[in-house]
């Protein structure tokens, strides 16, 4: 992690162009996004064993390259570990952070640093053995918890603890994959992160998934989404943009399934600007007319990418709960494509 | 400054090429601080070290002598993070300087099988990633030990089990309601409970990781440049001192290790450097050391520059104090002329 750090300092340090200028004309010239990812977290970002990339975070990036580029396959995937992804997207190893990131105001205004929009919204939960029999997280005095470093979450837990006069001991590990290693083997009492990353690690990484509760608690607010480097609007709003659309197409059920039926059939005039029959939308962006229309054919909307990757039907299981759209009682809420 | 700098003739030539060499590097330094400077501003990132002064507002696991409450500002942080690496790295020294000279004095033995075993033993070890060897230790104490409810129970006195090492001894403090107060010197036994065992000296499996790694894989390192010390002593040296009716213990005692000191302390001196600056491995199995205050610190704040320079000005310095007393102590065994 130094050296990828150290890397993204000397690019500031020597002032040498790691990136060059407007992030859309470099991808252009790349014919490629990079897009920083987790390590391996299970329905968010994680490598299958051929290689291939899968998971919502991910299916954002891809939404976003077929928009811009036209394909979905045109995105390289670089794993990043907690510490490393703003300091990654800062120096411009890779031009968009889609990475189970929590937004807030440090990472806003002082970091150098835009929040796009909220693809998942989260809070941060504890898991523990089931067999100890713990029901609430008040019941973690003196626990230890297993973390991983450069999180919102390691802040979270403090504030809550001392809060709750629980003195927990924190064990804070760079590597996700160790922190998971401590906690299954019985080195921590409890592990915490955001609820739906414990619901991922557990499906994947628990011999037993039954053997571990999700406590009910959600002691923080985690709204995650990607983030882009401060200063190309034009790129900001791209990012942005696509999220919405994708939300925008589920509420106006359109998926990958009818798309191509729907351009010769809708006459319904949100559907119609939507997938770049009517009025040029792209062109705003600086994208093609069927920049949205290409996310959707290949990715699909929110509903495809959240149910695909950590829907009821996967190992992690998840209701759309706070991810429902709006109009269905959740927080989901694609501003207007007009 | 040596003495010898201002009797040596340089013509002027050759202080105007230094003194334009020096200004040369201080132009190149300031550059280098007003483009980072320039960058940073231009990125919106914002920089300085006056972050140091806010509440940390994070939790610290394991402190030494000190401790930490996240009321406390970044540099206290940083403080029980430097603390920490200093006590593994101290204790990594000795466990790692005992255990590399009884190799290297092993390796020099004259008995075969000691010798081999050693021989195996320094292969192994310095062949194998410091990382590697690291996760072993760390998976070893949480994945293959009791749990603390019913710990492994040596000699009354050492409790091991998958959380850490506890063990008898004195400590300066006695227990009033819950809270320590200063008071007179206590012993301290541990005790088994359903919860795990109580004790006031425990040592935390990831600090017994950290601290058993850096030994070992030093003290590989250290019996070769034993080994090697030893060997440069001439033969003749020995010979003499066996035939004036000096035991094996004493020859070595007397003759051999005076001699292979000089040869030996400049090469450890980078060993324990080396363990230094190998102890910021310690992130990997959740020891908080300075690196991963650092980390922790850099991500809530974002201030990857100051975090980095603190970091690096800091084991700087630890080395240089390091092999400051070391030539100190190469120095009493110098041939005195």
């Amino acid at each position: 992690m130094i050296q990828k750090i150290t890397f993204g300092l000397l690019c500031m340090v020597l002032s040498l162009h790691c990136f060059a200028g407007k992030t859309l004309e470099s991808i252009r010239q790349k014919d490629q996004i990079s897009c920083g990812v987790n390590t391996g977290l299970a329905g968010f970002g994680a490598a299958d064993s051929q290689g291939k990339w899968t998971g919502l975070d991910v299916d954002i990036c891809r939404a976003i390259a077929a928009a811009v580029l036209g394909s979905a396959e045109k995105v390289r995937f670089v794993p990043l570990s907690a510490p490393q992804r703003f300091t990654a997207l800062q120096s411009g190893e890779i031009d968009i952070l889609s990475r189970n990131t929590t937004f807030s105001m440090t990472r806003d205004a002082a970091m150098g640093l835009h929040q796009t929009a909220v693809t998942f919204y989260d809070g941060q939960g504890f898991m523990v053995p089931a067999r100890l029999g713990i029901k609430s997280a008040k019941q973690l005095k003196n626990a230890t918890v297993c973390v991983q470093s450069g999180t919102t979450t390691e802040k979270n837990l403090t504030d809550f603890s001392r809060a709750n006069k629980l003195d927990v001991k924190p064990i804070v590990f760079e590597k996700l994959e160790a922190a998971n290693a401590a906690y299954f083997s019985g080195r921590c009492k409890a592990y915490t992160t955001d609820a739906s990353g414990l619901a991922s690690i557990r499906s994947r990484e628990a011999k037993n998934p039954k053997e571990h509760v999700i406590l009910p608690d959600l002691i923080s607010k985690e709204p995650l989404g990607p983030m882009v480097r401060r200063g190309d609007d034009e790129w900001f709003a791209i990012t942005k943009w696509v999220i919405y659309g994708l939300l925008e197409a589920e509420e106006y059920q359109i998926t990958s399934a009818n798309i191509e039926a729907l351009k010769s059939t809708s006459t319904d005039p949100a559907v119609m600007r939507l997938i770049g029959k009517s009025d040029d939308m792209g062109k705003l962006l600086g994208l093609d007319k069927e920049w949205l229309a290409k996310s959707i054919a290949q990715v699909g909307n929110y509903q495809e990418i959240f149910e695909r990757n950590v829907g009821e039907k996967t190992p992690l299981a998840l209701k759309r709960g706070l991810n429902a759209l709006w109009s269905n009682g959740g927080l989901q809420y694609g501003m207007p494509i007009r | 400054m040596p003495a010898h700098f201002f009797k040596s003739k340089q013509t002027l030539k050759e202080w105007v090429l230094q003194i334009s060499l020096l200004i040369g590097l201080g132009l190149v330094f300031v550059w280098l601080g007003h483009q980072t400077w320039m960058n940073l501003k231009s990125r919106g990132i914002q920089s300085g070290f006056d972050f140091l002064f806010d509440p940390a507002g994070f939790d610290i696991g394991e402190t030494t002598w000190i401790d930490f409450d996240s009321a406390e500002s970044y540099w206290v942080a940083f403080a029980v993070g430097l603390l920490n690496t200093i006590k593994v790295s101290s204790l990594g020294i000795a466990f790692a300087s005992l255990l590399g000279l009884a190799l290297g004095l092993a390796a020099s033995s004259k008995i075969w099988v000691l010798k081999a075993i050693c021989r195996t033993y320094i292969e192994l070890i310095r062949n194998v990633p410091l990382l590697i060897q690291l996760l072993s230790w760390y998976v070893l104490w949480v994945e293959y030990l009791p749990p603390a409810s019913d710990p492994l129970i040596l000699l009354q006195s050492l409790f091991i089990s998958q959380e850490g090492l506890s063990f008898s001894g004195w400590v300066w403090m006695i227990p009033i309601n819950g809270t320590f107060m200063d008071g007179h010197l206590w012993w301290n036994t541990p005790v088994v409970t359903p919860d795990g065992v109580q004790s006031a000296l425990n040592a935390s499996p990831e600090f017994l990781s950290i601290l058993m790694a850096l030994s070992v894989y030093t003290s590989a390192f250290i019996a070769e440049i034993v080994r090697a010390g030893i060997a440069s002593v001439p033969k003749g040296q020995v010979l003499a001192a066996q035939s004036i009716g000096l035991k094996s213990a004493q020859v070595n005692r007397w003759i051999v290790l005076p001699q292979a000191t000089r040869l030996i302390l400049p090469p450890l001196t980078n060993q324990y450097l080396n363990l230094i600056k190998n102890s910021s491995l310690a992130v990997a199995v959740g020891f908080p050391d300075l690196v991963s205050i650092g980390n922790t610190a850099l991500n809530q704040t974002g201030r990857a520059v100051e975090c980095i320079t603190i970091l690096m000005l800091v084991y700087l310095v630890l080395s240089i104090v390091v092999s400051f007393l070391m030539n100190h102590l190469g120095h009493g065994f110098a041939f005195k002329k």
